[in-house]
């Protein structure tokens, strides 16, 4: 981890780099690691690999962002976190990878990205995905972003989702 | 870090989120500062159990019972998306009386893989993702003159952000 934002294109560029083995890895990780002493000797025996070589894959794509992170991964809504705001703003285009950077820094922020504007419907280029319990405690949040943003920012929005009606996670199939 | 977090998590210095079900300090440990940095070593349940000062098994069945749960999703790597492929976010202002049979025209694309209803005039948002860009605007296509309701194409220019997780109680 560099401590600095990844890009997509860096991920994509290193994903052409990822072999059989590598993807083989992926499939059998995706679901998640198995809940026993030593997780990765289980997965270096189901994939007939030596664990050495599992560890050092694995260490290999976090480096190269692949893997972003390593985790107990939460879920959030069962956490009582139900509430999510897509915030959209209005950024001064000579500003937006430097306050961009910023945003996507805040702790609070899951998601930060820059998009095209459509004028004149939509005036919005940056977004940032901000996660809450209630619409005060993402209200609150947004207040913390418009204040960093300042007078670089025009204007801003906050989509609250209202349904999710269709989510299926990524997955490679093996 | 990880052994701070228990320490005040245990003397109750810390704002307690409200659950649907009570956590253990040790469950809110586990859940708030492994989202990075779970260890990649050969007993990383071990590993844990030492930065917390409770034992290997501790760990296992914690986490295991947080997985049963459902307040954890799964322990394992996050990997970072469109390794391949392109996609979009796409959005349409869908009439409130026809929300209903769009929404499921859109669902119905293999190619969309999230669709939320939001509150504003652009009312529908959803990302298509492909193989390549020409199938990606080719489902855009299809979706507009399936409904004849036009979609805005917000496709990435840059993503700003580390994913690291984010603070469940703070």
């Amino acid at each position: 981890m560099t401590g600095y934002p990844q890009t997509l294109s860096k991920a994509q560029q290193s994903g052409k780099q990822l072999d059989a083995t590598d993807r083989r890895i992926i499939v059998a990780t995706q679901a998640g690691l198995p809940l026993v002493a030593a997780p990765y000797d289980a997965l270096a025996d189901q994939l007939g690999l030596d664990v050495e070589d599992v560890l050092a894959r694995v260490a290999a794509m976090q480096a190269s962002g692949i893997i972003r992170r390593i985790a107990a991964v939460p879920n959030h809504y069962a956490l009582g976190y139900t509430i999510n705001g897509m915030s959209v703003w209005n950024v001064t285009d000579e500003r937006i990878s430097e306050l961009g950077r910023q945003v996507g820094a805040l702790d609070y922020v899951s998601h930060c990205y820059h998009r095209p504007r459509h004028l004149p419907l939509w005036p919005y280029n940056l977004f940032a995905m901000v996660h809450g319990r209630n619409s005060q405690d993402v209200e609150a949040k947004v207040t913390g972003i418009a204040t960093l943003l300042g007078e670089h920012c025009r204007g801003h929005e906050v989509l609250y989702s209202k349904r999710i009606l269709k989510k299926t996670g990524l997955r490679l199939k093996g | 870090m990880a052994n701070e977090c228990l320490t005040s998590l245990r003397s109750g210095n810390v704002s307690v989120l409200d659950t649907p079900a009570p956590l253990t300090a040790l469950e809110k440990c586990l859940l708030n500062e492994y989202q990075r940095g779970f260890p990649l070593s050969s007993a990383p349940y071990a590993d844990i159990a030492r930065q917390l000062d409770v034992n290997e098994t501790e760990v296992i069945n914690t986490l295991g019972s947080l997985q049963d749960r459902g307040y954890i999703s799964r322990v394992g790597p996050v990997f970072a998306p469109q390794q391949a492929g392109s996609s979009t976010l796409a959005a349409m202002a869908v009439p409130v009386k026809q929300l209903e049979t769009i929404a499921a025209f859109v669902s119905r694309f293999d190619e969309v893989n999230h669709n939320y209803e939001r509150e504003h005039d652009f009312n529908l948002w959803f990302v298509v993702t492909a193989p390549d860009q020409a199938r990606v605007e080719q489902v855009l296509d299809e979706i507009e003159s399936g409904t004849g309701i036009a979609v805005l194409n917000l496709p990435l220019e840059r993503a700003f952000y580390i994913d690291l997780g984010f603070p469940l109680w703070c």
